[in-house]
């Protein structure tokens, strides 16, 4: 199997389905002759053309809403955002327009677009780029989100977020897109709400999505070494959330850690812990505990920077307590 | 590029199109006579939520969607059951929507400002003042996409031009060069803010230079002027793929909503009664008799077969079933 990047993983998803269905394009700022601000549409314009592959100017609100227009008549748009940050601009047609359209219409008027970009904080971006969006959007019924954490699942998601009748969020992460990995050739399609169990243990669930996936997977390799095996479940789609992958876990391992990048208020963690208590009291042997960002806009320096995010040592003091256990 | 034609001097109605003619005047008669009969409805506690009327504008639904074809795109504001009614949406359907009702063209969860009806191209009510300008940019983006000769048409108030959406929506058409017209209906007031208390400029048709795009002025009391300024813009787009921005001055005869009273603090009773001496409807009524086309007697009875249509239209939704329990959960996702 080719080892590729994210980034590529995502390429591939891109070129893959642009020849399958023409009625797919890609549109967004720096997409085209620039070839992607992170390089995730590279050799695109090439390929298909500027009606395909079309460079937007500077105007986020307008272009979203041009992608949901685009889409209302058939089209299949990815509209990228260079960072979730800029979004922020667009939101209003992401939850007003994409969001409600087939509601308000009685279903005759659906939305078939992807909305991607990266979000979450690279290093020392400051406090308007480094911020994870996720629940903000989870919130909202009409819209799917996805964050895939891997190359193969970044290809495989992002076919199927295309393939999918609704308007899908689909979250990337900058300090993603040159993670390598074993990415299946052609039709690889991974469904959109179903986590997936990337290591297997019997003492701890840790349930994350993104980036902290390689967080929970370093915490859980130290925790081995210490004699503590924990179950890591990537979510993979925050919505629909796998509710039974969830359930399953924690009815085997009865103790849970939930690792987001956001920040803890009303977070993802805040939906998971719910579910859990909800459907699975009786199988908890302690309280579940979340890892989050600190609760502050993302400071500057470097030092403050690492303190306000979640890393393995804090994921493996959270798994630590739960296990009613003192760290070696 | 920035064509700039005023409305032109009027000349003789072509008596070969007086089926036409006269048709127009039913529209904007059974508009009228809906609107008359929502106003009451909502009164009566029948229709809930917001209720926008469009009486006073009838001409501008009117006299622009009678020069598109069955292919093209409409989106609109949340003032909207004119141009539903217009473009052909049954009266009842329109009627049972707005109580409501399983049978309303948004299957009673559109409501006033949300009507739909994607099988005549009439996609929307919406209700975030100029969120839907931007819609109707893909739409003719689409249209660009496929290479087909459809227009994308966009109906909004004269406060949405101060929106951030407006400028982004409209610069990209231009920067495109896509088949979209915009149609600002200029009543002159955003609620409760008079024009030159919001907008910087007072001819909102200038805006349309910022991006070099083509404009008019148009009288929109006077249906047959709309009709001619929007088969120029129609021509424009299908023909030569550009865009337009029409400024159509209007006025709105009553409140902003139900619960505005028809001057309120912001306008004094002379002035709607001023506006009020050009009521579109009568306008082109008086214009038809004049030229010899209709008469005083075959305009009341085409002006009480609309409010039968209406009356018929109530009904219906009053006897018509609210939606299924289920219809609650349906339709949020393609497969729910």
């Amino acid at each position: 199997m080719p080892t590729l990047t994210y980034r590529d993983a995502l390429n591939q998803a891109l070129r893959e389905e642009m020849q399958r269905d023409t009625n797919v394009f890609l549109m967004g700022e720096e997409v085209g002759v620039y070839q992607g601000a992170y390089k995730v549409s590279r050799g695109l314009l090439e390929e298909f053309g500027p009606m395909r592959v079309v460079d937007t100017p500077i105007t986020e609100l307008g272009f979203a809403g041009v992608g949901v227009g685009a889409a209302m008549v058939g089209l299949r748009p990815v509209v990228e955002f260079m960072t979730w940050n800029f979004a922020l601009l667009a939101i209003d047609q992401l939850v007003n327009s994409a969001a409600k359209m087939r509601y308000m219409s009685g279903g005759q008027v659906g939305v078939p677009a992807v909305f991607r970009g990266p979000g979450g904080s690279a290093l020392q971006l400051g406090a308007q780029h480094s911020q994870a969006f996720e629940s903000w959007y989870a919130h909202i019924p009409g819209l799917k989100v996805v964050m895939p954490a891997t190359p193969a699942d970044a290809k495989g998601l992002l076919k199927s977020a295309i393939r999918d009748d609704n308007p899908v969020i689909f979250i990337e992460g900058e300090m993603l897109y040159n993670v390598k990995g074993e990415v299946p050739e052609g039709e690889h399609v991974v469904p959109l709400g179903r986590a997936d169990l990337k290591r297997s243990g019997g003492d701890v669930t840790i349930i994350c999505h993104s980036k902290t996936v390689a967080v929970a997977l370093k915490a859980a390799e130290q925790l081995a070494a210490e004699g503590v095996e924990a179950d890591v479940l990537d979510l993979r789609t925050i919505r629909p959330l796998d509710t039974e992958a969830v359930l399953a876990s924690v009815s085997r391992t009865h103790r849970c850690v939930v690792a987001e990048e956001g920040w803890s208020f009303a977070g993802i963690g805040a939906q998971v812990v719910d579910i859990i208590q909800r459907e699975a009291f009786d199988e908890l042997d302690a309280p579940i505990l979340r890892v989050t960002a600190a609760d502050v806009p993302m400071p500057y320096n470097k030092q403050l920077e690492k303190a306000a995010k979640v890393d393995p040592a804090k994921v493996i003091a959270a798994v630590n307590s739960v296990l009613y256990r003192s760290g070696e | 590029m920035a064509t700039r034609t005023r409305p032109r001097a009027r000349g003789g109605l072509d008596s070969a199109r007086a089926e036409e003619y006269r048709g127009w005047l039913q529209q904007m008669l059974l508009i009228r006579r809906f609107e008359e009969k929502a106003g009451e409805a909502y009164s009566l506690g029948k229709i809930g939520g917001f209720c926008h009327l469009y009486i006073g504008q009838e001409a501008v639904a009117v006299g622009s969607l009678s020069a598109l074809g069955p292919d093209d795109y409409i989106t609109c504001s949340y003032r909207e059951h004119g141009h539903a009614l217009a473009r052909g949406i049954s009266a009842r359907a329109v009627m049972a929507e707005l109580f409501g009702r399983a049978a309303g063209c948004s299957g009673g969860k559109g409501g006033s400002m949300h009507l739909f009806d994607a099988s005549i191209g009439f996609l929307g009510g919406h209700a975030i003042v100029g969120g839907h300008i931007p819609l109707a940019t893909g739409m003719a983006f689409a249209a660009k996409y496929r290479e087909t000769d459809q227009v994308a048409v966009c109906y909004f108030g004269e406060a949405a031009v101060n929106n951030g959406a407006f400028h982004e929506a409209l610069n990209m058409a231009a920067l495109w060069k896509l088949p979209a017209i915009y149609i600002c209906e200029n009543n002159r007031y955003g609620m409760g803010t008079a024009l030159e208390r919001a907008s910087a400029i007072y001819d909102i048709s200038e805006r349309a230079c910022s991006y070099d795009m083509a404009n008019e002025v148009v009288d929109g009391q006077d249906v047959l002027v709309m009709h001619a300024a929007m088969e120029r813009a129609v021509q424009r787009a299908r023909g030569e793929k550009l865009p337009t921005l029409l400024e159509v001055r209007t006025y709105r005869f009553m409140g902003h909503s139900m619960s505005d009273p028809i001057h309120g603090h912001y306008r004094t009773r002379e002035e709607v009664e001023d506006q009020r001496k050009r009521d579109p409807i009568a306008v082109w009524s008086q214009r038809l008799i004049a030229e010899g086309l209709m008469d005083d007697a075959s305009v009341k009875t085409m002006d009480k077969r609309m409010v039968e249509e209406v009356e018929d239209a109530y009904q219906f939704a009053e006897q018509a079933p609210d939606p299924e329990e289920e219809a609650l959960f349906a339709d949020v996702y393609a497969d729910s």
